[in-house]
């Protein structure tokens, strides 16, 4: 099983270098605990295509509003890759 | 030769295009019509006149707009370092001492501190303070980035929140020469853009000038393995019988891609296209720029502005020459004025008049040297009037003209702030063909880098997410 959780704040930590990503609470909204922006959730998205093949479509965009949602939205796409 | 996308231009709009294409594993082709990047902010050498050896020259960069501390967070600065993962230290900024709006009688001083200006405000224009401050408030909640705002004047906007026309004139004077191509106006998203980058943020330059940025920029591009092309102009744009945009003409060569993104200027672009019934007007607005190195530093009155915003009288005209060009008003820059810059030696001080464009086309070769020549004479009796008898001795002059500017960047009639018509969301008639850069709206050196990135966001990466 791949550490969903554990990807996304990797990829966080690679196009935000300067926040901390250390201490994320898992079911607060991820724009409310880092300075993240929209161009910053496209850049996850294009991070998990281009690393792990998982494909978002722009009307999912929301569902990578926090750490869980990220989770239980991408689990799925990352069984069957 | 086939691509993902094609990058028309290596100024900055077109190589932060290009970084974000090929950050994601975009097969990207950047060609450019000069031989070294930059565009409108690119580069020269010229020999010196006496002792040998050669001088290095910006085109542009007075300033580096948008001014953020190490670590400040969602300015426009720090999403350009995010978007093309450059590292604040990188850029090596140097913060502006502090610049000035010099009329007769009057000045105001700003900093990287928004609170000079507003205390200058409230000394020098008491009874307006308060409607300063709503001028303020509105410039803060305003969405400039909303792509779907058309033009509204700012100078409407202006006077229905600010009675003395004096103050007037002095905000819109830098905000105008610093980005408009409107004249004697700008659009009011145009005007909240500047403001915030010039007046919120503040200056600085980056320790070896446009190159420090260019190289940054062009070491990326390396990595990525973009191709990039120099000695390259596009011919041609080549365009499907139903609208939409498949490929380039550069050099004899054909290559295709199904994204197209052009960063010449939207007359620019259109002409390279098939006749359609478009015709985006050229931009009037152009300039000469004089640069004089001196033996010594220029002493200048109250500790050393890094820009002064000149103009001798009430009311600030800013449209062509009606002359060659028009001396009652000028962009002082003394490059070396920075907080981090404080050790003596040469000074240089480069000076930006409007021009007329039409005047300086129909010059003959010898009219135009002595054009040049007084231009020189006028900038150089304005620094002394501004320096109270500065002694120093001329090692060096440079001028360049409109013809200049538009022998190196192919900008029609030497444009520097493109057209007056706009295209937001950067699409054209054509398919598949996008506008970024100055024509899109955004401009100056990270005006011109964020329109490259959203617009290589918006059609060539979220585009490309949906098939
Ligand atoms: C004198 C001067 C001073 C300035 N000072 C400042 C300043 O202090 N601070 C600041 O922020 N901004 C300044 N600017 C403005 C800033 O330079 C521009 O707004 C910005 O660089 C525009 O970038 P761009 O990518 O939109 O366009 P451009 O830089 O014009 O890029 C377009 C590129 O396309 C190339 N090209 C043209 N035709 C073709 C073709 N057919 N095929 C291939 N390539 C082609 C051009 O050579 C050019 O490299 C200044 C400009 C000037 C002229």
């Amino acid at each position: 099983m791949a550490d969903v959780r554990q990807i996304v704040i990797d990829i966080i930590a690679d196009i935000a270098p300067d926040e901390d990503v250390s201490n994320l609470d898992d079911v607060k909204s991820l724009r409310e605990q880092l300075d993240l922006d929209s161009m910053d959730f496209l850049d996850i998205v294009m991070e998990l295509r281009k690393r792990h093949k998982v494909e978002v479509p722009q009307e999912d965009y929301p569902k990578l509003a926090t750490l869980a949602s990220c989770v239980s939205y991408l689990s799925p796409k990352f069984a069957t890759v | 030769m086939n691509y993902d996308a094609i990058v028309i231009g290596a100024g900055m709009s077109g190589l932060a295009a290009g970084i974000r294409l090929a950050m994601f594993d975009k097969k990207v082709l950047i060609l450019e019509k000069h031989s070294i990047p930059g565009g409108l902010n690119s580069y020269y050498q010229r020999k010196n006149f006496d002792k040998g050896g050669i001088r290095q020259f910006d085109v542009g960069l007075h300033v580096l707009t948008n001014f953020i501390k190490k670590g400040e967070k969602g300015k426009p600065f720090s999403k350009l370092l995010k978007q093309l993962r450059l590292s604040y230290d990188d850029f090596k900024l140097c913060p502006q001492t502090h610049s000035k709006i010099l009329f007769p009688d009057v000045e105001l001083k700003f900093s990287n501190e928004f609170e000079l200006l507003l205390n200058e405000v409230s000394e020098k224009f008491p009874q307006e303070i308060d409607n300063f401050l709503k001028l303020t408030e509105k410039v803060k909640t305003f969405n400039e980035l909303d792509l779907s705002i058309g033009y509204s004047s700012s100078r409407e906007a202006l006077k229905e929140i600010i009675k003395d026309e004096l103050l007037i004139e002095m905000i819109l004077c830098p905000l105008l020469i610093y980005g408009s191509a409107w004249e004697d106006d700008m659009d009011f998203a145009q005007f909240v853009i500047m403001f915030k980058s010039l007046y919120f943020e503040g200056f600085s330059r980056p320790e070896g000038g446009v190159r420090t940025i260019l190289s940054l920029l062009m070491k990326k591009i390396n990595d990525l393995g973009a191709d990039i092309r120099f000695k390259t102009a596009v011919t041609k744009i080549l365009i499907k019988d139903s609208g939409e945009a498949f490929g380039v003409v550069a050099n004899g060569e054909e290559f295709y891609a199904p994204v197209i993104l052009s960063s010449i200027g939207y007359p620019e672009t259109v002409r390279l296209t098939p006749k359609i019934d478009l015709n985006p007007r050229i931009g009037a607005m152009t300039f000469l720029e004089s640069i004089f190195v001196f033996d010594k530093k220029i002493p200048l009155d109250q500790n050393d502005s890094t820009i002064i915003f000149y103009n001798d009288s009430k009311k600030y005209s800013y449209r062509p020459a009606t002359d060659y060009f028009d001396s009652s008003s000028a962009v002082v820059c003394f490059p070396d004025n920075y907080e981090t810059n404080k050790q003596d030696g040469e000074g240089t001080v480069r000076i930006t008049y409007m021009a007329n464009y039409s005047q300086w086309r129909d010059l003959e070769r010898a009219q135009y040297d002595e054009m040049k020549e007084k231009v020189g004479q006028s900038s150089l009796s304005l620094i002394r009037s501004l320096s109270q008898g500065f002694d120093g001795k001329l090692l060096f002059k440079d001028i360049f003209s409109p013809m200049t500017i538009e022998r190196y960047t192919w900008h029609l009639n030497g444009t520097v702030y493109g057209s007056i018509d706009k295209t937001r969301d950067g699409k054209t008639p054509f398919k598949n063909l996008f506008i970024i850069g100055t024509d899109q709206g955004f401009l100056g050196i990270v005006g011109a880098m964020l329109s490259g990135i959203s617009m290589a966001n918006l059609h060539g990466l979220m585009g490309a997410n949906e098939i």
